[in-house]
């Protein structure tokens, strides 16, 4: 009898796994196919206005919290590193190091999380506030795309402010390294300088451009999507829906670049 | 036979488990308001957004000048969908846009006229729609009369051949519902399309439509005009019809239509009348003023007309009804026709002297410097014996009609 639950709660078990699986398979197809139609909707007439505006708003709003989490990460790392390697008697290649660990690492990272938290949730709730006060249908009636109209500017401006923010966000952390480790620590000037032309290649700037191209790709697909089908949801209407529908697209996101990260990191090295 | 404009054959559509339209059969013909009424939830506006193509049938066709919408090639089917406009109940208004770049976003997107050409046609609907000082405003900043005509005109701005208007006068209170019918019946007549309308709102809807279309448990129950609709004697129309429509008109303060012809029939069987009875048969130049000072002024004068009406005949055994749009009948049992007439110039000199001298405040701004414009009431009195139905009954009287009190501009301009 016993072996017969068992037996029974195995097999339930069996059957949800599967079921999520389909789940997961079926949605990361629609995300796919969703990224991809809007992707190739960017190169449709009367999208420049709509794009520029979205730069505006992902990009260059987004630049001063961008220049302060970076100004502040290279502090730290200038402050952390020099204790490091001040132990090994190798501060003198402190700019080499925080540098490499801004433009390989932490700068395409921690740009596209702050661009998720400022812009990838004010996507989802605008595109879902849209959706559920019938704007979308409305611009359907009006024979205008609404995956064209709304979603493809997102996707384009994502793709052109993502290096361009991770890029600034590299250089102030840079600064913000130097700011410590030679303004308050008395590093050399010209060492901290010197390293980091030794030691920074091209490769390293491809890898972390292409991490952010990657990023940029994720994050607004992910937050369109969520935004875009947040009448879908099964779990809540409404008000709700949109608010779960954010929270929803910002936890994916994150989560999904520092999976990214990892992939992408493996391949590049 | 007329080809209909858009026709439904058996279309049924489900969502879930449940059949919302079941072998649906319909025709709309073109240049007419059609108003589709029904239930709540009884799938009136998942019949609309079949015609735009919000949604799609799962059995069966919806034709387009006889031909299925469904087999057009992407071409025609951009071709079809671009006659046709859709008003939604909630207006669907963008909130991050001001009410010029509301109405302008459809030309913006979808034509490629400049943007001086299109600013110059979506200002020529704002005029039209009377939103100059709204322009600039965001639809959070305007009253919901006015975010309607905003999504009329935006609805207006492409030319379209067809409107489909989701539930216009939901939660508008009798006048502004009166007004937006008006302005409805107005620009259909002015820009010339065909009007699809869902509402609720018995009967002021029927006064503009020109054919009805009952929708009951999926099906079209019903489809004529109101005439044809008031005088079917089916269980579907007593259901529902008569349990929405009150017993009185919410705007003039009147008895409904279908209450006017109970009464009548009850002041005929109780012998209280020999063979004989009096009628009066008020009207105004509505259209007229409409036209002129816009329909808000229309319908104040028309709800002067009939608070007139009640407050002169209800005490003295009268009951009156308003029969059409601009149409008021009362029946006077107990009065002759001289006294009738009487008691028409008392009605007259009290409109003349109180009600029309307040329209003036309503057409403020609506007129220019040198325009003028006329405001006529109309009233005939007729004697009319118990074998006349109503219809002979207003035949007759407006046979007798004549001006009875009018309000006109002076020379300078102005109102006196």
């Amino acid at each position: 009898m016993e072996s017969t639950i068992k037996h029974s709660y195995f097999w339930l078990f069996i059957n949800f796994l599967g079921k999520r699986t389909m789940k997961i398979i079926n949605n990361l197809g629609a995300v796919t196919v969703f990224f991809a139609v809007s992707f190739l909707k960017i190169f449709r007439p009367k999208q420049i206005r709509e794009i520029v505006q979205q730069v505006f708003y992902i990009g260059a709003k987004s630049a001063n919290i961008v220049i302060l989490v970076g100004l502040f990460t290279g502090m730290v790392l200038g402050l952390q590193l020099f204790y490091t390697l001040n132990k090994f008697g190798s501060e003198g290649v402190l700019g080499s190091v925080v540098a490499l660990t801004l433009i390989r690492e932490l700068g395409p990272v921690l740009t596209a999380i702050m661009i998720t938290a400022r812009a990838g949730s004010a996507m989802t709730a605008e595109i879902g506030n849209l959706r559920i006060s019938e704007q979308i249908d409305a611009l359907y009636t009006m024979r205008i795309d609404p995956q064209r109209y709304l979603i493809s500017p997102c996707i384009a401006a994502s793709i052109i402010s993502f290096p361009l923010l991770t890029a600034f966000f590299d250089l102030i952390g840079i600064l913000g390294g130097y700011l410590t480790g030679v303004v308050l620590l008395g590093v050399d000037k010209g060492a901290y300088f010197y390293r980091i032309h030794s030691y920074v290649e091209m490769v390293d700037i491809r890898g972390g451009f292409i991490k952010s191209l990657v990023f940029a790709v994720l994050v607004s697909t992910i937050c369109c999507y969520q935004g875009y089908f947040t009448h879908l949801r099964t779990d809540s209407y409404g008000a709700k829906s949109v608010s779960l529908s954010t929270t929803s697209a910002v936890v994916f996101s994150c989560v999904t670049i520092l999976i990214s990260d990892y992939v992408v990191t493996s391949f590049l090295m | 036979m007329e080809t209909p404009l858009i026709e439904f054959r058996e279309v049924t559509k489900r969502f879930d488990e449940k059949t919302i339209l079941d072998k649906a059969n319909l025709s709309i013909y073109e240049n007419q308001i059609t108003t589709i009424i029904g239930k709540s939830g009884s799938g009136k506006s998942v019949l609309l957004k079949h015609i735009i193509g919000l949604l799609t049938p799962d059995e069966g066709s919806i034709f387009f000048r006889g031909k299925p919408v469904h087999d057009m090639k992407k071409k025609e089917w951009e071709g079809y969908r671009s006659k046709i406009s859709y008003m939604f109940q909630n207006n669907a208004l963008f909130d991050s846009m001001t009410v010029l770049e509301n109405i302008a976003l459809p030309l913006r997107q979808t034509t490629n006229l400049r943007k001086k050409e299109v600013n110059s046609k979506a200002m020529s609907r704002i005029e039209q729609m009377e939103l100059t000082d709204a322009v600039g405003k965001y639809p959070a900043e305007l009253s919901g009369g006015m975010q309607k005509r905003v999504a009329l005109a935006r609805a207006l701005v492409t030319d379209p051949a067809i409107v489909l208007f989701d539930e216009p006068t939901t939660s508008q209170d009798p006048v502004r519902r009166n007004v937006i019918l008006s302005m409805i019946a107005h620009y259909r007549k002015q820009f010339g399309f065909t009007a699809i309308l869902i509402s609720h709102d018995i009967p002021d809807v029927f006064f503009i439509s020109d054919r009805i279309l009952l929708l009951w448990e999926g099906k079209i129950g019903f489809s004529g005009n109101y005439d044809e609709m008031t005088r079917l004697k089916h269980p579907m129309i007593d259901e529902f019809v008569k349990s929405i429509e009150g017993l009185r008109d919410e705007l003039t303060g009147l008895l409904s239509k279908e209450m006017f012809r109970s009464r009548y029939a009850l002041t005929l069987s109780g012998g209280r009348v020999d063979t004989t009875i009096t009628a009066v048969l008020f009207s105004l130049n509505f259209d007229f003023i409409s036209n002129v000072l816009g329909p808000q002024s229309a319908i104040e004068v028309l709800k002067a007309v009939g608070e007139h009406v009640n407050k002169y005949f209800s005490p003295l055994g009268g009951f009156s009804a308003r029969h059409s749009k601009d149409k008021i009948l009362t029946i006077l049992p107990h009065i002759g026709i001289e006294e009738g007439w009487q008691l028409v110039h008392d009605i007259a000199r009290e409109l003349q002297q109180t009600a029309l001298p307040e329209i003036e405040s309503l057409a403020k701004g609506k007129i220019a410097a040198d325009g003028c414009f006329e405001i006529f009431v109309y009233a005939g009195v007729t004697e009319s014996s118990s074998a006349d139905d109503i219809e002979q009954i207003m035949k007759k009287a407006e046979a007798k009609q004549e001006k009875i009190a009018r309000y006109q501009c002076g020379k300078e301009g102005g109102l006196k």
